[in-house]
């Protein structure tokens, strides 16, 4: 049976475990991001905040994957349902690259631009909705695009715990030595990262600001 | 008599005052309500490093005041202190007669225009939107924000209606210098503060500049703080050139007392026009 003749058969199953894996996905980054810019943000106000803020999402980075769904599984809420552990686990991941992305755009804003905003009188507030954010859009959006395509890789491994998505198709090929099974999980996640970085590239030259 | 402007001279309070030896302007500048900005024995010290010391000087509504001095002399410290983008460790500074600590910084920062040497336009704005940020965060109606944005590029010399939705990237120094005044002018503010505002721009752009913005300055009837390390710019600009060293306010002069000052500084300054003259007249 060839490759393209097991995807055709199992297509169903196929798409079920994509939208999955899409699920996860989204969520985790909806987390990362909603946790992410803020700290971002929070970084940039509170220079002294920046080492245990970037600090403890580096280490959050560096453990194992498959050891960080081991380490979330006694935690109460989260052990208690697969999908909530996998998410909890990716948005830790997903965040430095958002973090650091953001703090990184709002620190690139032109100094001159940030002293006429001051000297004329807009206040902090404003000053961030109308003038940094805007700015660092484009740099905060290659962060998001950086967690995404990484997220996509590491939801595989959610599997592991029995959070669902393409993963599933990868440990069962693995267990069952069939390459066949490894591909229809491999393929459709090669595919997802690739049009997330896509689409979000096309969003971050667009929203890239002039110069 | 620092900070004394020429027209109050002869006025009964100056009068008044000058005869209470105790009320001397060296110690207790008098407060008069053509005073706008008045600094009392003004000191910044910043990491142990003395930026402004014991720095007194005012100056009066529609005054020209231009701090001139090398880089590091404390003109820009000076200048900031009045729209309280900084605060001095000691002595105080006041605008209309109320402490720049006792305003509401933003309340005072939206009647002061701030142009400095960089614009810091928006880049993510047109060129209307700049002119309009503080109209449209002081909610003005949209016609009126319109009718003002127009306005103000005519007075910056910007005519031609395609400016307006131009962004920053597509102009030249002068022009977003031009822009950048416009900017600081659109809210109709009392106060002008201008940081080397045409030190990037090339000699020539520079020379139309000013003086068109002599031009301006005259017709609008401003309180303008300059500072800038160019003599010839404060002799264009300045109704009052305050000299300033090592954090210190030497001395203030009139453009015509400048000229012919004794002091060592104030010569070195001329010394440096002269040597435009010089080529002048060996040709």
């Amino acid at each position: 049976m060839s490759p393209i003749e097991f995807f055709l058969r199992h297509h169903r199953e196929i798409l079920q475990a994509t939208l999955e894996h899409v699920w996860l996905v989204g969520l985790t980054m909806i987390f990362a991001i909603a946790i992410g810019v803020p700290l971002g943000i929070l970084v940039t106000r509170k220079p002294w905040l920046s080492k245990p803020i970037l600090g403890g999402a580096n280490i959050a980075e560096t453990i194992p994957s498959l050891a960080l769904f081991g380490f979330l599984l006694p935690v109460p809420w989260l052990g208690g349902r697969a999908d909530r552990l996998a998410i909890a686990a990716l948005t830790l991941y997903a965040l430095l690259p958002i973090i650091r992305n953001t703090s990184a755009g709002i620190s690139g804003v032109d100094r001159a631009v940030r002293e006429a905003a001051r000297g004329m009188g807009m206040t902090d507030r404003q000053i961030l909705f109308q003038v940094e954010l805007p700015l660092s859009f484009s740099t905060m959006l290659a962060g998001i695009r950086i967690a995404a395509v990484l997220t996509i890789g590491i939801a595989t491994i959610a599997a592991a715990v029995g959070a669902g998505g393409l993963g599933e198709f990868i440990f069962r090929g693995l267990a069952m030595v069939n390459d066949q099974l490894i591909l229809a999980g491999a393929i459709p996640a090669a595919l997802l990262a690739l049009v997330a970085d896509s689409v979000l590239g096309v969003l971050e030259r667009r929203l890239r600001p002039v110069r | 008599m620092i900070g004394a402007p020429d027209v109050l001279a002869s006025s009964p309070v100056r009068l008044f005052v000058s005869r209470m030896p105790w009320m001397n302007s060296q110690t207790l500048p008098a407060f008069s309500p053509q005073t706008v900005i008045e600094f009392r024995h003004v000191n910044y010290t910043l990491s142990k490093r003395e930026l402004l010391n014991d720095v007194s000087f005012s100056v009066a509504r529609g005054e020209t005041l231009v701090l001139l001095g090398r880089s590091g002399a404390g003109k820009t410290t000076a200048l900031k202190m009045i729209n309280r983008l900084l605060v001095p460790s000691s002595g105080e500074v006041l605008v209309e007669g109320k402490l720049t600590t006792e305003w509401n910084p933003i309340a005072l920062r939206r009647k002061i225009g701030y142009v400095i040497q960089d614009i810091g336009l928006f880049p993510h704005y047109t060129v209307a939107q700049n002119i309009s940020l503080i109209p449209r965060l002081e909610r003005w109606p949209a016609d009126r924000v319109q009718r003002r944005v127009r306005e103000m590029l005519q007075t910056v010399g910007l005519h031609g209606r395609t400016f307006e939705h131009r962004y920053p990237h597509q102009l030249s120094g002068g022009q977003r210098q031009r822009v950048g005044v416009a900017r600081a002018l659109a809210a109709d503010p009392d106060i002008l503060l201008m940081d080397e505002p045409f030190g990037a721009l090339d000699p020539m752009t520079r020379g139309e500049m000013q003086n068109e913005f002599k031009a301006v300055e005259r017709h609008l009837g401003k309180t303008v703080v300059i500072v800038t390390h160019d003599v010839g710019e404060a002799l264009v600009l300045g109704t009052r050139i305050g000299l300033m060293e090592a954090g210190k306010i030497v001395r203030i002069y009139s453009p015509h007392d400048f000229v012919h000052a004794s002091d060592p500084m104030a010569a070195a300054y001329m010394a440096q026009l002269r040597v435009y003259d010089e080529a002048k007249g060996e040709k």
